[in-house]
């Protein structure tokens, strides 16, 4: 059944309202946080701890900056919910997650089966990303 | 052989990716077999790239020449012969004129 | 050279597999062409004048015999007997089927070869001097550092959507033959002051609409940090690289706007948190890598001597030759430039000779160059003979590289879709023009580059003559420019003045060499005269 809304998560989803990056003030308490893609990722780290959920917004799949900025939030140890939202296509999952998404909200709905077989698409690795698979040089010198 | 200019359509076969031309109800390799087009390109352009019979379908400006249907930009009339340096592969293959037409 | 281990194997088979699904997928609709071209495009295959076009990746130009058999193979089986070597040491094939790329790159992925990222806004090829390994003047082989690349750089999780292409080029001497500086990244391979290898980095170069030549962004770099700092070059171009504008996306722009400072110092905050995260390969991988670069067991003993008697032979010696590190060896070049012929182009036969060749007289190695010609790297001195016979049989024995007729011309508009003009026959005529070899050799070094519209894949911008086909009202035309380099001299060609019709240019460029000739002081080039006189006896003797 194609969803909407996919989570790779075992916790519940976010109830918290979105805010947009551009509305964020100082008032403290907000949990869950849309950046677009030309927001600046690290403007968040102050608030990792709090922050549940952040959408990270793919107006046309073709613009990579969502994933830098997925990157950038967890290598600086973001562990809530990075969730790619927009022209989200299967054929991108399996960076998507790489980069560490592990939940997607795409326009056009997807299967959580065809979710999974994008993921499982590479069975090695060149790199080492925020995803913790082991990279192929990694193999190579143990 | 008239100056006057019509519209023609034009893409590539999806499959093949051989240049082809609408005919006015279906596609052929043949630049002279290209139907002067109506009002309705973009929803010919829609459904037949939709049905997957086409790819990249545009439309052109063509004229009519002594030998039917000439395209009035370059690039179209490379693609509707082939390339001039290798005749060979073309499909005028035998005919010594192509490349003074293309031209 | 570098052999797939299963690993490497597994990445290029999953990616057969992937491509497959997806072409079923855009056959049975599942996919539009929308969603599928990119998709493609990181797969080599282009949608041309004609047909489909695939380009494959001859990492770092190099190549072994067998899977040159299979390129060769591979232009007869799926294409129509000919394959085009590229500027940037790839092979295209210009008359492809969608329905038969999924067994082309099974064929490829067979031998260690395949299509990854040779198109679409990515990292693209890493290109390398194609003297690696056997010429003299070399400090130090690029190729490992170029294999590293391949490997970092395939299938990139963070880097597949750039605002725009990538290319990377690496050299391991002073002499650039690669056009290192005309590149997005530009890599050298040096030694510091206590003989270290170490890595200089330029950053945004390129060529087409706005050429320039990248600046230093870091003198020094320790190898066993190249990935982490590359991450943090790509990572601030794939932030900040400009969207908004398809001509003023790639990364010379973001550098030229913010200047190669604050791009530096972007680079440098970045590079330094990377190095948090362990991202670097360890120094045991890069000497694995290096290790399949060793020298091939060169003979100690090989005879230097060459017999010249045959004159047509040492006039392909003394042209085609050049000097190896190790005595009794030469590096052979063969020229796909034949007289009034398709610059790059082979045959499926001349592809599979040249297989043989290697395999029987080169170490089992070929290199493609930049100039789009092949070249044998290790060849005895005392075989060049028999070389030069079985080249010579089959057209491939041209001496002329480096020379007027050693032509680089893109496909121009009888092939590529994105042309204004048509490059090819020019380049015959020129060709033409200047046949007798005793006149190309009087002239002497002298490159000429012929690209068919802006996008400069032809490198006219680094010609010391450089052609531009332009579109004059549906009319092709040819705007003529002198004074580029690709070497350590790196410089941008100037436009001479109002452009020509093809046969006007030809005129053109011969009045240009004939200044030359009545100009030149010793041991000057074309460029050399050039860039001393300047442009106005050229103007006067072309614009009377």
């Amino acid at each position: 059944m194609a969803e909407t809304l996919i989570r790779l998560r075992d916790d519940a989803a976010s109830t918290a309202p979105v805010v947009a990056f551009a509305d964020l003030s100082e008032a403290g308490n907000t949990a869950a946080v849309r950046l677009s893609p030309g927001d600046d990722a690290r403007a968040l780290l102050p608030l990792l701890d709090q922050l549940t959920l952040i959408e990270v917004e793919f107006p046309a799949y073709t613009d990579g900056r969502g994933y830098s900025a997925a990157s950038i939030l967890r290598e600086y140890g973001y562990t809530g919910e990075l969730r790619a939202v927009g022209d989200v296509l299967v054929d991108q999952i399996s960076h998507y997650r790489r980069v560490g998404f592990d939940a997607f909200a795409p326009n056009q709905p997807i299967t959580r089966e065809a979710v999974d077989k994008a993921i499982a698409t590479w069975p090695e690795v060149y790199q080492r990303t925020v995803d913790g698979r082991a990279p192929i040089w990694a193999a190579r010198h143990g | 052989m008239s100056a006057e200019r019509f519209k023609i359509l034009t893409g590539n076969d999806l499959l093949t990716g051989d240049v082809t031309w609408w005919t006015g109800s279906n596609w052929s390799r043949h630049v002279n077999d290209a139907a002067a087009l109506g009002e309705d390109a973009a929803t010919i352009i829609a459904a037949e790239e939709a049905a997957r019979r086409v790819v990249s379908a545009y439309v052109i400006d063509a004229t009519r020449d002594a030998e039917g249907v000439r395209p009035a930009h370059i690039k179209d009339r490379v693609r509707a012969v082939g390339p001039t340096v290798r005749l060979d592969l073309s499909l005028r293959a035998d005919d010594p004129a192509a490349t003074t037409w293309i031209a | 050279m570098y052999q797939y281990d299963t690993h490497d194997q597994a990445m290029v088979d999953a990616r057969v597999a992937e491509f497959t699904d997806q072409v079923t997928r855009r056959l049975d609709g599942t996919l539009s062409e929308e969603q599928f071209r990119p998709l493609r495009l990181k797969n080599g295959l282009y949608l041309q004048l004609h047909a489909y076009m695939l380009r494959v990746a001859v990492p770092y130009g190099t190549l072994n015999s067998r899977q040159m058999r299979v390129l060769g193979n591979i232009a007869d089986t799926y294409d129509r007997g000919y394959g085009h070597f590229t500027t940037r040491q790839n092979i295209q094939y210009n008359w492809i089927k969608l329905s038969d790329t999924p067994a082309i790159l099974a064929d490829l992925a067979a031998v260690g070869m395949h299509a990854i990222q040779t198109s679409g806004n990515c990292i693209r090829n890493t290109t390398a001097d194609h003297f690696a390994g056997a010429a003299a003047d070399e400090v130090a082989d690029p190729r490992p550092y170029a294999e590293l690349l391949r490997q970092w750089s395939t299938f990139h999780p963070e880097f597949d959507y750039l605002p725009r292409k990538f290319k990377v080029a690496i050299i391991g001497s002073e002499t650039d033959r690669a056009a290192m500086k005309l590149h997005d990244i530009g890599i050298q391979v040096v030694k510091n002051a206590a003989g270290e290898e170490g890595l200089r980095i330029h950053v945004g170069g390129g060529m087409g609409r706005t050429p320039m030549i990248a600046p230093v962004i870091r003198e020094w770099l320790s190898p066993l940090q190249m990935v982490s700092y590359l991450e943090a070059c790509l990572r601030v171009y794939n932030r900040y690289g400009r969207r908004d504008n398809k001509y003023k996306a790639r990364i010379k722009i973001l550098v030229h706007e913010i200047g190669a400072d604050e791009y530096r110092r972007q680079v440098e905050e970045e590079f330094a948190h990377i190095l948090t995260l362990g991202l670097e390969p360890p120094a045991a991988e890069l000497d694995r890598i290096k290790a399949q670069f060793a020298d091939p067991a060169f003979d100690p003993a090989a005879p230097d001597a060459i017999d010249r008697s045959d004159p047509d032979f040492a006039l392909w010696v003394d042209q085609n030759v050049h000097a190896h590190k190790a005595p009794g060896y030469g590096i052979v070049t063969i020229s796909l430039k034949p007289v009034g012929g398709i610059p790059g182009d082979a045959s499926a036969d001349q592809i599979r000779l040249m297989a043989d060749l290697a395999r029987d007289y080169s170490f089992d190695e070929l290199r493609v160059t930049h100039a789009q010609n092949i070249v044998l790297p290790h060849v005895r001195k005392a075989d060049l003979y028999a070389v030069w016979q079985q080249l010579d049989a089959a057209g491939l024995a041209t001496p002329n590289l480096d020379l007027i007729g050693d032509i680089i011309a893109c496909p121009g508009l009888d092939y590529c879709s994105l042309a204004n003009a048509r490059s090819i026959p020019l380049a015959q005529k020129i060709s033409q023009r200047f046949a007798d070899v005793e006149r190309q050799r009087d002239l002497g070094e002298l490159k000429l580059k012929i690209s068919g519209c802006i996008n400069a894949c032809g490198h006219h911008h680094a010609g010391h003559i450089g052609v531009l086909g332009v579109d004059r009202k549906g009319v092709e035309n040819y705007q003529l420019l002198f004074g580029g380099s690709e070497g350590a001299d790196t410089s941008i060609g100037s436009i001479i003045g109002p452009g020509f019709s093809e046969d006007g240019i030809v005129d053109a460029i011969e009045r240009a060499t004939g200044v030359y000739l009545a100009r030149r002081e010793a041991g000057e080039r074309f460029l050399d005269t050039w860039r001393r006189i300047g442009n106005a006896p050229f103007k006067d003797a072309i614009y009377g």
